[in-house]
């Protein structure tokens, strides 16, 4: 177990931003904290980081504590911020070599070092630029790099592709999946976006108001809660009918339209069309991460503002 | 032994990263230029002309070691908006999750903005070459090194007052209150015989008063206090500093 916690809290005030929280994070794993803004996923992040005190509570990371030893927890990780903090003034091989010295890197490596993580994100003909040219893909591509440096046991990475455009956020996923594994780092991601958390992800925990409402792989959460859905277009269907099917969970209508969850529609899509008759349209599709949230915390995940990063509110205070 | 390499790494690299970028931002070497030059040939000849020799100095010469440490004084104590930047920018992060202690990163930001200052201290001291300024080779090591200590408090008083604030507006209003007084009262632009008696409790209390006088005793060799006070209240009130800006930066 590379991370554990045990009733960790954290309040603000009133405001209770993580509400004792027990988790545990195996060695190797790409573990997803998935939540709408503000649910509380970047204070748990940061706590483990060492960057904010917990409230009550306890955690180890890497098995130290993170009040007691927050040096060494510090030694054990690497950090990619919500908000870009290369240096714009200094080089990307700058950037590197002023982290080899901060996190104490070996002299005899740091030159190989500096050459290993640029060749994996791909800015090896950029590195003697100003960061100030880069654009916002490569900067994310370099904190990345300068993240997995100092060979950390764990990557924690705070909404790695918040504000990128989808091309370039699947090329980040690529770059983070490459280093999870050539590194053999364990990473510990948040994210509002489901497909982020759907296609990093080992296991995702859904964050809300502090707390663990879910916890599991992405498929499995999915299979739990919310099946797969058909819609289908029909003239009078028999509603009836139709929900008393044992695989269907949950079965609407609106708009004229036919709105079905069920169990695995790969096995019982056949049967269920036999019971309605004919019909006009079909369409199936798999459950979301999205669904899955719906129906534990009765939300949406909203793609709202971006929440205060940690920064924001280490430094407000 | 490892923990102290790692610390003393930790500075190096806070203060390489500061020389690197006051050496790429031109405007900020060019303007700490043009202060000095603007200082000693047009306020310093301009009063000159109808002051009273002081001293038996002309007044160009009697202003010079004041001239000298209010450029030291003003690069340092301004130095402090950097650090409100840096944090606006987000560069500091990177810094303050190292596993490096504060202290250290409180470190390397004064040495290098020592730096900044001193490299202005050294364009001062060449520029008495033009005005016939009474320097000898043994003057300008202990005058050097005086400007050094005087730019290590002031930088360490602004830092302070940098960590402890949020906006670049905020800081130059403090810092403007904090160092005119501090200039006017330290004796850097007219003898302390001048100013009436009320105001010279004033002047005891300003630390670059002490500053001041001793860089008079070093170059001009007239001093209000021995020089070894002047030292010693500067090094207490340097270290004074110093402890509250290592404080300001792990509340950081």
């Amino acid at each position: 177990m590379v991370i554990r916690t045990e009733a960790l809290s954290k309040k603000y005030g009133k405001l209770t931003a993580v509400n004792s929280l027990n988790l545990h994070v195996e060695e190797g794993e790409v573990f997803g904290l998935l939540g709408p803004n503000g649910a509380g996923k970047t204070t748990l992040i940061s706590m483990l980081c060492t960057i904010l005190k917990p409230t009550s509570g306890k955690a180890w990371v890497n098995g130290f504590d993170i009040v007691r030893e927050s040096s060494k927890v510090r030694k054990s990780i690497g950090i990619v911020f919500q908000q870009p903090s290369v240096d714009d003034l200094l080089t990307g091989r700058e950037n590197l070599a002023m982290h080899n010295l901060l996190f104490g890197v070996q002299k005899s490596v740091r030159k190989e070092r500096i050459d290993e993580v640029l060749s994996l994100v791909n800015l090896e003909k950029r590195a003697d630029d100003l960061v100030n040219t880069y654009s916002g893909g490569m900067r994310r591509r370099l904190e990345l790099a300068r993240g997995i440096m100092h060979h950390p046991k764990i990557l924690f990475l705070d909404e790695p592709t918040l504000g990128l455009d989808p091309q370039t956020r699947e090329h980040i996923w690529e770059y983070i999946v490459n280093l999870a594994e050539k590194m053999s780092t364990t990473v510990m991601l948040t994210t509002h976006y489901m497909e982020e958390a759907e296609q990093l992800c080992d296991r995702i925990a859904i964050i809300d108001y502090g707390r663990i409402v879910a916890l599991d792989s992405p498929q499995e959460l999915k299979n739990k809660v919310a099946g797969d859905v058909v819609k289908i277009k029909q003239k009078n269907p028999d509603m009836e009918k139709i929900r008393n099917l044992d695989y269907v969970m949950k079965a609407e209508e609106k708009d004229g339209l036919l709105y079905l969850s069920i169990k695995d529609a790969s096995k019982h899509l056949q049967d269920l069309l036999t019971h309605t008759g004919a019909i006009d349209f079909v369409e199936v599709r798999g459950g979301t991460l999205n669904d899955v949230f719906l129906y534990y915390t009765g939300r949406e995940i909203r793609e709202a503002e971006a929440e205060g990063g940690f920064w924001e509110r280490v430094m407000k205070r | 032994m490892s923990e102290i390499m790692n610390e003393l790494e930790g500075i190096y690299a806070v203060w390489l990263r500061e020389v690197k970028i006051y050496m790429r931002e031109k405007e900020r070497l060019g303007s700490s230029v043009i202060s000095p030059i603007l200082w000693i040939f047009v306020v310093g000849s301009g009063i000159g002309s109808f002051a009273n020799k002081i001293e038996g100095y002309p007044y160009q010469i009697f202003v010079y070691p004041g001239i000298a440490a209010m450029t030291v004084l003003f690069a340092s104590m301004f130095y402090g908006v950097y650090i409100i930047w840096d944090r606006k920018l987000d560069f500091l992060k990177e810094v303050l999750v190292a596993p490096v202690s504060r202290a250290s990163v409180f470190a390397g930001k004064m040495l290098g903005g020592a730096t900044d200052a001193m490299v202005q201290a050294v364009f001062v001291l060449i520029l008495s070459v033009f005005i016939k300024a009474p320097l000898t080779p043994l003057i300008i090591i202990e005058a050097f090194f005086m400007l050094f200590l005087i730019s290590i408090a002031m930088v360490s008083v602004g830092l302070v007052i940098g960590a402890n604030l949020k906006s670049p507006e905020g800081f130059s209003l403090v810092i403007n209150f904090v160092t005119w007084p501090m200039f006017f009262f330290s004796g850097a632009l007219f003898p302390l015989s001048t100013l009436s008696s009320g105001l010279k409790p004033l002047i005891i209390i300003d630390p670059l008063f002490y500053g001041v006088d001793a860089l008079h005793g070093i170059i001009l060799g007239i001093n209000y206090f021995p020089i070894y006070i002047d030292v010693a209240v500067m090094l207490f009130f340097t270290v004074v500093a110093m402890g509250l800006g290592v404080l300001s930066f792990r509340r950081m």
